[in-house]
Order: C-alpha cells, then sequence, then structure tokens
C-alpha cells in the first residue's frame, strides 16, 4: 500500500464553530486523504507538535475568530522552527480582503472564504502537495 | 538516508521518528531495513492495548492512563488506529481530539494510523510502529484498536497486557457473553461508570468471566482472573487502579514466564504474517496481475474452482 496524503484540520483560537472544519475534514476523507482532526481551541504550540508527530503534508486552520492575523504567523514560525518547511498550510474561515496578501506573503498557500466548494479545497490540497 | 535517520530515532529525534512511522507505513523498501536495524534496541516497552466498542470512551481512558504513567516517572508512546474507508480510502483520525492534555510533553509522542484495509482492528504496520516506539525508548507503548465488535482481536498477539473497555447501556448483558472480546481480556473496564447501569454491567463481565474460565487459551490465565473495574475517565475516577492493575499484570507475565511466552507468540504471528505477505507478493510478480484477474474471472463464471486454480498457480510457479 502506497502514499497517502496525510492532512491535520485544526482549530486554533477561542471560537467554537467547528462545523466548517469536519465538513472540510469529511470531503478531504472522501477524497481519499488521512485526515488528522486535532478539534477545538488549540495553541499554535499544539498544532506544530501534532503535524511533527503525524507527520503531515499539509495543515488547514480553520478560523472564524478574527484572530487569524496572529494566529496564523506563529503556526507557520513555529513549523519553520520545527523544520516542518515543506508543510503546506491553508486557512479557512472568515478572512478579510485585506488580509490576504499579508498572510499568503507569510507563506499560507491558499484561503478558503465561506462558500468555496470542498472540491476547489481538494483540488487545492492535491496540487500543492505534488499530486495531481 | 534510512541508516541515517535509524540513528536519530535512536538518539531521540521526534521529527525522524514521525518520519520513519509514516516510511513504514507507506511500506517501502527502505522499511524494512529500519526496522531490522532497530530491532536490536527492541524489547523494553511494556505493551498495552486497549480495544472495547466503539463509544466506549477509549480515547479519553488512554489520555488518563497515559497522565498517570507520566506521574510516575514513564514516557509513553501511543498509536490510536482508526478505520481506513473502503470505499475511498481516505481516513479520518479524531481520537487526538481526546487527548489533548497531552499536548507539549516531551514523554509522549501520539502517532494516528488508518487501518488502510485491515480487518482486525489494527493496521498492517501498527506492529511495525510499536517497535519504533519501544525502540526509541518509550517505556510503555499504550495501542488504541478501532472500535470493535466480537472478531477484531489482533491486538491480543500485539499487546503484552489488553484492556478490554465496556460502557453501560450498550447493548442486553448477553453481548457481554459473546466469545473474543471477552477471552482476550486482561483487564476489564466499565468505563461511564457514572451512569446508570454500570453496576449491573460490571457484574455480567464478572459472570462472564466466570463462565469462560475454563475455555481460556492454553498457555493464559491459569493464575491470573481478569480484575473487572469501574471508570469515569472523564474525571480521572478509577483510572489509579487500572494503572494498579497494569502493573500487577505486567508482574504476573514476569513471574509465571508468559512475558517470553507472549513474545513469542507475538514472534511467530508476525513471522508468518510477514511470510504470507512476502509469498503472495513473489507470486504475483511471477505469474502477473493478469493471470490472478483471468484465474478469477474462470472461478466466478463456474469454470474452475478456487482450490483447483490454486494449484494450477503453484504449478505454474514450479515450472518457472
Amino acid at each position: 500500500m502506497g502514499k497517502r496524503l496525510r492532512v491535520l484540520i485544526a482549530k486554533p483560537g477561542l471560537d467554537g464553530h467547528d462545523r466548517g472544519a469536519k465538513v472540510v475534514a469529511r470531503a478531504l476523507r472522501d477524497a481519499g486523504m488521512e485526515v488528522i482532526y486535532t478539534g477545538l481551541r488549540q495553541t499554535p504550540e499544539m498544532i506544530v507538535e501534532a503535524a511533527l508527530q503525524e507527520d503531515v503534508d499539509a495543515v488547514g486552520l480553520s478560523i472564524l475568530s478574527g484572530a487569524h492575523m496572529t494566529l496564523v504567523p506563529r503556526v507557520l514560525q513555529g513549523l519553520r522552527e520545527a523544520g516542518l518547511d515543506h508543510v503546506r498550510v491553508f486557512v479557512g474561515g472568515i478572512i478579510p480582503d485585506e488580509d490576504v496578501p499579508a498572510l499568503k506573503e507569510a507563506g499560507v498557500e491558499a484561503i478558503f472564504g465561506p462558500g468555496t466548494s470542498t472540491l476547489t479545497i481538494v483540488e487545492a490540497i492535491r496540487r500543492a502537495c505534488g499530486e495531481g | 538516508m534510512t541508516v541515517e535517520l535509524v540513528s536519530r530515532v535512536l538518539e531521540g529525534d521526534r521529527r525522524a521518528l514521525a518520519r520513519l512511522i509514516s516510511l513504514i507505513e507507506d511500506n517501502g523498501p527502505p522499511a524494512q531495513a529500519a526496522l531490522a536495524a532497530l530491532y536490536p534496541y527492541t524489547g523494553h516497552a511494556h505493551v498495552v492495548g486497549i480495544t472495547g466498542p466503539p463509544g466506549t470512551g477509549k480515547s479519553t481512558l488512554v489520555n488518563e492512563l497515559a497522565k498517570g504513567f507520566r506521574r510516575r516517572g514513564a514516557t509513553v508512546g501511543i498509536v490510536a488506529v482508526d478505520p481506513t474507508s473502503p470505499f475511498t480510502g481516505g481516513a479520518l483520525l479524531g481520537d487526538r481530539v481526546r487527548m489533548r492534555d497531552l499536548a507539549g510533553d516531551p514523554g509522549i509522542f501520539i502517532r494516528s494510523m488508518a487501518t488502510r484495509g485491515s480487518w482486525g482492528g489494527l493496521a498492517r504496520a501498527t506492529g511495525d510502529v510499536i517497535q519504533v516506539l519501544d525502540a526509541a525508548g518509550f517505556a510503555v507503548v499504550l495501542v488504541e484498536t478501532v472500535g470493535v465488535g466480537q472478531g477484531e482481536v489482533d491486538i491480543a498477539r500485539t499487546a503484552h497486557t489488553t484492556i478490554v473497555v465496556e460502557a453501560p447501556g450498550l447493548g442486553d448483558d448477553v453481548q457481554a457473553l459473546k466469545a473474543g472480546l471477552m477471552e482476550i481480556a486482561d483487564i476489564l473496564v466499565v468505563n461511564k461508570a457514572d451512569r446508570p447501569g454500570a453496576a449491573q454491567t460490571a457484574r455480567a463481565l464478572e459472570v462472564a468471566l466466570e463462565l469462560g474460565r475454563n475455555s481460556a487459551r492454553p498457555g493464559k490465565d491459569a493464575a491470573w482472573r481478569p480484575p473487572v473495574l469501574k471508570t469515569v475517565a472523564l474525571d480521572g475516577s478509577g483510572v489509579a487502579e487500572v494503572l494498579e492493575a497494569i502493573a500487577a499484570h505486567r508482574a504476573y507475565l514476569e513471574s509465571s514466564g508468559l512475558w517470553s511466552h507472549r513474545e513469542r507468540e507475538r514472534a511467530r504471528a508476525d513471522l508468518t504474517g510477514a511470510l504470507e505477505r512476502e509469498l503472495l507478493a513473489r507470486m504475483l510478480a511471477r505469474v502477473g496481475e493478469a493471470a490472478l484477474e483471468e484465474w478469477a474471472e474462470r472461478i466466478a463464471r463456474r469454470e474452475t474452482d478456487v482450490y483447483t486454480a490454486v494449484q494450477a498457480l503453484l504449478e505454474y510457479d514450479k515450472r518457472s
């Protein structure tokens, strides 16, 4: 049995809405990926640690709280410090347009707002991780 | 590259450990070489399996047990197995949700595994991943199986100590009498014991144990009577007693000589399993997938049967 794409889906910060994260986790599973779901209220440190232990190819962060400009850079920095530069980072949730360039500049692969089709997300992850 | 990865794992490099586990899961050619190099460093960890029906609180119990082992100074590796979808090949691995207390502790390493087509409650590579965690120096390896019913008993061959977790209200008491799970238990835990019916569930398990005593598998359990313990893993009550039972079971295995007996049983199962896979792979390489499909088609059309086909394939193998 060969290589499977492994993706960590995490919710950093304090908002308690995990519907979107669960929908995406399920869609990635249905697309044949192994999805590690960590649940609510993860600190950036917890996310980096889980990404390392699970040896994932990508991390998806779901953020609805508005704290993305502090949380996302901390995850990116933590991944770099752990030697996980190859891990692709995606952000989903409510991200104002004006924040998008800065997040991409910081190293986020893609940002998915409300209403993004799960197919788009699946394809973006496959492409970024060198499959398809 | 494999040699370097192996030495980094032995030095305690967690990133190398995670990489090596992936290599083993993906079953690449370097995996076997790495496992061979690590094997001399194994044999120290106490492997504890946690199994039972879905929804009994296995992950929460693993979380509490890991905290307890840490308080007693032992490092803990955790392998949490969840099922792969037979239709998409994907998997949703959610056991970490219940293990968030363990974050940030360098004495703990958690790895989620998908079954990838195995049916015994573990993945094909679970045994090998346990070996890697053992070689990496974890004193205890906790293995959480997929939520199981009655027949998924691979864990008993893999672990030194098997804990079967039940919960009240999962079905009538007759469920407890069913073979398989009961017979592999070294320790029985009724979790969610604050719920109605917990005492009744515990009593049903005691009765089932009593009935099963005469049919225990040979080489097992002559002097060990599996305790039935009640826990509420969510608030940690009863967990200390489970930790004591695990320690007592280990002491029993060592003093009775069963520890080495179980090691040999596991080695034998690993050996025959690896041999089966290797022989099948060689066979397929020689006769080809196409020939196999052709035989399958003929069997489906009732032109021949499975056993005749196997003999024919083996003859073909001898000629070539």
